[in-house]
């Protein structure tokens, strides 16, 4: 292990941060998108309360899904286009890791965000109360794996042309399984029953995201600096 | 044994071998191919309720049981490219990935032709057609990929790496989909209800999904030496192979 490893990430955790607390106001964005995709799903399918409240977790994790998918394409880009991608690749601290704690900046300004504001827009879309204490741990366990399942097809294709388009492609399969088991969680608390086996299943997801994701998005990232 | 997987990895080598491969499958793959098409249409007994339309299973089944052993040929090409660094699993990927999309895309086409006058609909979300229509968005991601690189060696790198992820989460995915089936299948017709299929139609799906499987290997065969031909133009043994022939 090179020396200072533990401050090398932490800098680098610290200084994604700073970044995307540079203009406060960027961190509205995903719960703006949200705010707005949200109030076209009432007036596409009509206000009936039983019909948006029978619908409202499958709609909340598509948008969440879809919110995802948008910031996930500039994750790296920033980097790759200044150059500083190329030097993190340098160093003798894993490229994994690096890229992990970029995720991490991500994770807490999306995913963490959301998950906090999420009984608002829970209300607006008639669910249910007793499910939205699930749909917070839900979608804090949720956007983890959606951000780091994001981040393997970001760093996938970092730099390409139309990369936006082929990110999409990449990932919404791989989107799938969090979609299933984050709507099954909500709906399950909804109807009163316990949760806790589809929060496990998406627990084991996170965990699984976490050991592996990075390390496919160290050889993409590498892949992408060599191009 | 392993002498011999190691001399595949040498163009060269691999090309003379696919050469003399192809002689005899091919036979084999036609042959196949016919004996299937002629027991099935013509031999193997009508369905009793699905009477003559059933016999799309012969075209459906194979094509889709090859599209899922093709995407992890694909994932096994894709780790020997990334962990042994074997040139050659390279040209097998970029065969195999287009091949595969297009046998996906028949299962799901042939699925929605049966589909309709069986069950009365072109497209019905169950559990397995759902998985096939995820597996063709991997087979589309791969070949995407493949395209949107200019460095051919960088793409294969990362098609490498998206076919392992995709091969990881292939399980994840079917049993989530398996979940999400059931707990909303509707309580009257069973799709996927497995009847017990009998022999006398058995025997000719096997026979079809040998053949599909002969031709698969021919076809990723045949891209494969196409592949060598262009990247290798210019060296004296493709030269001195193709001159002599």
């Amino acid at each position: 292990m090179p020396p200072n490893s533990a401050q090398y990430y932490s800098d680098q955790l610290r200084r994604h941060l700073r970044s995307g607390l540079r203009r406060p106001g960027d961190l509205l964005n995903p719960i703006l998108f949200f705010l707005m995709v949200i109030t076209l799903f009432p007036l596409g399918l009509g206000p009936s309360p039983e019909q948006l409240s029978a619908l409202s977790a499958g709609l909340f994790w598509v948008v969440a899904l879809l919110s995802n998918l948008t910031i996930s394409g500039r994750l790296f880009a920033a980097d790759y286009e200044d150059g500083s991608l190329e030097q993190l690749i340098m160093s003798p601290h894993s490229t994994a890791l690096t890229a992990l704690t970029e995720v991490a900046a991500h994770w807490l300004f999306s995913g963490v965000i959301l998950a906090i504001v999420s009984p608002v827009f829970a209300a607006m879309l008639q669910m249910p109360t007793t499910a939205v204490g699930t749909l917070v741990v839900a979608l804090l366990l949720g956007t983890l794996v959606l951000s780091l399942i994001g981040a393997i097809g970001a760093a996938l294709t970092v730099g390409l042309h139309r990369g936006g388009t082929l990110l999409s492609l990449l990932v919404v399969p791989l989107y799938v399984p969090v979609l299933i088991f984050g709507v099954g969680a909500v709906n399950e608390a909804a109807q009163g029953r316990d949760p806790s086996s589809w929060l496990a299943l998406l627990g084991a997801l996170a965990a699984m995201g976490l050991v592996l994701a990075p390390v496919a998005m160290g050889v993409g990232i590498k892949i992408a600096v060599d191009r | 044994m392993w002498s011999f997987i190691h001399k595949l990895g040498s163009p060269p080598w691999f090309y003379r071998f696919s050469g003399q491969l192809i002689r005899w499958l091919l036979p084999i793959a036609i042959t196949t191919c016919c004996v299937g098409a002629i027991w099935g249409l013509l031999f193997a007994p009508p369905d009793f309720r699905q009477g003559n339309s059933y016999r799309i299973i012969f075209i459906h089944v194979p094509a889709a049981v090859v599209a899922l052993a093709g995407y992890y040929a694909l994932a096994f090409a894709g780790l020997a490219s990334l962990v042994w660094k074997i040139k050659m699993a390279d040209t097998a990927m970029r065969a195999i990935a287009p091949v595969g999309a297009a046998l996906t895309f028949i299962a799901l086409v042939t699925g929605a032709i049966w589909g309709k006058p069986t069950w009365g609909a072109w497209w019905v979300w169950d559990a397995r057609i759902t998985s096939m229509l995820i597996l063709l968005f991997l087979y589309l991601g791969v070949v995407a990929l493949f395209e949107a690189y200019d460095n051919k060696a960088a793409a294969a790198k990362a098609c490498a790496v998206l076919s392992l992820v995709g091969t990881v989460n292939i399980p994840i995915i079917y049993k989530s989909v398996d979940w999400w089936y059931s707990l909303h299948q509707p309580a009257s017709i069973k799709f996927t209800g497995e009847s017990a299929i009998d022999a006398s139609m058995l025997y000719p799906l096997l026979v079809n999904i040998a053949a599909f499987y002969a031709l698969f290997a021919v076809v990723v065969v045949l891209n494969m030496r196409a592949e060598l031909m262009s990247t290798h133009r210019r060296s004296a043994w493709l030269r001195d192979l193709v001159g002599r022939s």
